[in-house]
């Protein structure tokens, strides 16, 4: 898959958000869409966080991975880029903290642990593999990032409905 | 819970990671490459030992050096130390197993963040001396291997009519392709993990009802 063109870019992304969903078709980042998807708006902010992220990492992994090449050290690529992924995290809660202070209070505790999303590390890894060059990676991120959005937010909404539904309210009843 | 107790025993340590405290299906941790690389029984053994092999390594390692990083560094500290062990599995692998390292593929470096191996770091290895960390790595280990290699059991046997590759339904099967691909994987766990739920719960009952 190359982006060359506009119609490639299309399929490009309608490929990362539905076709190789990241946790419907990937099984990459279960945990936090287990963890988290109780609630509409947690599973939003933190799929927003992780495209943040997503698209952080992709960037700057590409260098790291470009210079880890040249160097002949491609053995390093697993701790090297979770490295630059748990920095990247610390950055953006720190960066977060000062001139977001409303958007950061607000994902609390899942901040940190986009650092643990499987997610995070595989699209590096994946970028690192296809060869994507520095544009298709920041689009691989994105959007996988996106589908993994859109997964989590669906969880979430089932989830919030599933207790409240005539069923599950009639038998909670006292009889 | 074993590591509540002041002096727990090596046996216990190692039976609360085999079953009580089962990381795949009591914890629910390690989902990703529990779903993903179940598709058949053999990826499961084989993901299940390298995970082990990194948790026991992680562990001893933690514990030693569990003194001396500052309490801040702590995460970052741990995750590089898991990071290298994977790095020297994903290479063995690569060397000496290359069928299972392409069937694997790209879960091998995400054993870094499998949250098994990381919980265990923080919630044991960094409180306990190295030999308890290491026995409780092993029984992590054991637990999360037995877990996936049933689940393997089930997807491949539904999902292509064979265990460990030798075929057992006989030619007639008629395999259920579902169970192999994507949406199997989340069926099989999810009624996998309402069978157990259901046998701990009667079990608890009875012993309730014993105890009254």
């Amino acid at each position: 898959m190359r982006i060359v063109d506009f119609s490639s870019f299309l399929l490009f992304m309608v490929y990362c958000v539905f076709v190789n969903n990241f946790i419907f078709s990937r099984f990459l980042g279960c945990c936090p869409f287990l963890g988290v998807s109780s609630k509409v708006q947690t599973a939003t902010g933190m799929g927003l966080a992780v495209t943040f992220v997503m698209a952080l990492a992709s960037f700057f992994t590409y260098f790291v991975n470009m210079m880890l090449v040249g160097l002949g050290l491609g053995y390093l690529q697993t701790i090297a880029f979770i490295l630059v992924i748990a920095a990247l995290v610390q950055f953006v809660e720190m960066f977060m903290k000062k001139s977001m202070p409303a958007l950061y209070s607000a994902l609390g505790v899942y901040l940190p642990l986009i650092t643990t999303n499987c997610a995070v590390l595989a699209v590096t890894v994946m970028n690192a593999d296809n060869s994507y060059n520095l544009f298709e990676s920041v689009c691989n991120g994105v959007f996988g990032a996106l589908g993994f959005m859109l997964a989590i937010v669906l969880m979430a909404g089932v989830r919030w409905r599933a207790p409240t539904s005539r069923r599950a309210s009639r038998a909670s009843r006292p009889a | 819970m074993a590591e509540n107790n002041n002096k727990p025993s090596l046996h216990g340590i190692f039976m609360n990671g085999l079953l009580n405290e089962n990381p795949t299906f009591r914890l629910v941790l390690g989902t990703c490459p529990t779903l993903a690389v179940t598709t058949s029984a053999i990826n499961g053994i084989g993901m299940g030992l390298a995970a082990t092999f990194v948790l026991v390594c992680s562990n001893v390692v933690v514990s030693l050096v569990r003194k001396l990083i500052p309490d801040k560094a702590r995460i970052p500290s741990f995750i590089v130390i898991i990071a290298t062990f994977v790095t020297i599995v994903q290479m063995m692998m690569q060397a000496f197993v290359p069928s299972l390292y392409e069937a694997l593929g790209i879960f091998i470096p995400l054993i870094v963040v499998n949250c098994i191996i990381l919980a265990r770091a923080e919630a044991f290895a960094s409180k306990n001396g190295p030999l308890q960390s290491a026995v409780d790595g092993l029984g992590m280990g054991l637990g999360f291997t037995c877990a996936i290699t049933l689940i393997g059991i089930v997807r491949e046997l539904i999902g292509n009519g064979s265990v460990f590759g030798i075929n057992l339904l006989g030619a007639s099967y008629e395999p259920m392709l579902l169970f192999v691909l994507a949406p199997g994987g989340f069926i099989t766990f999810g009624l996998l993990l309402g069978i157990i739920n259901a046998i701990t719960a009667r079990r608890a009952a009875k012993k309730g009802g014993e105890q009254a």
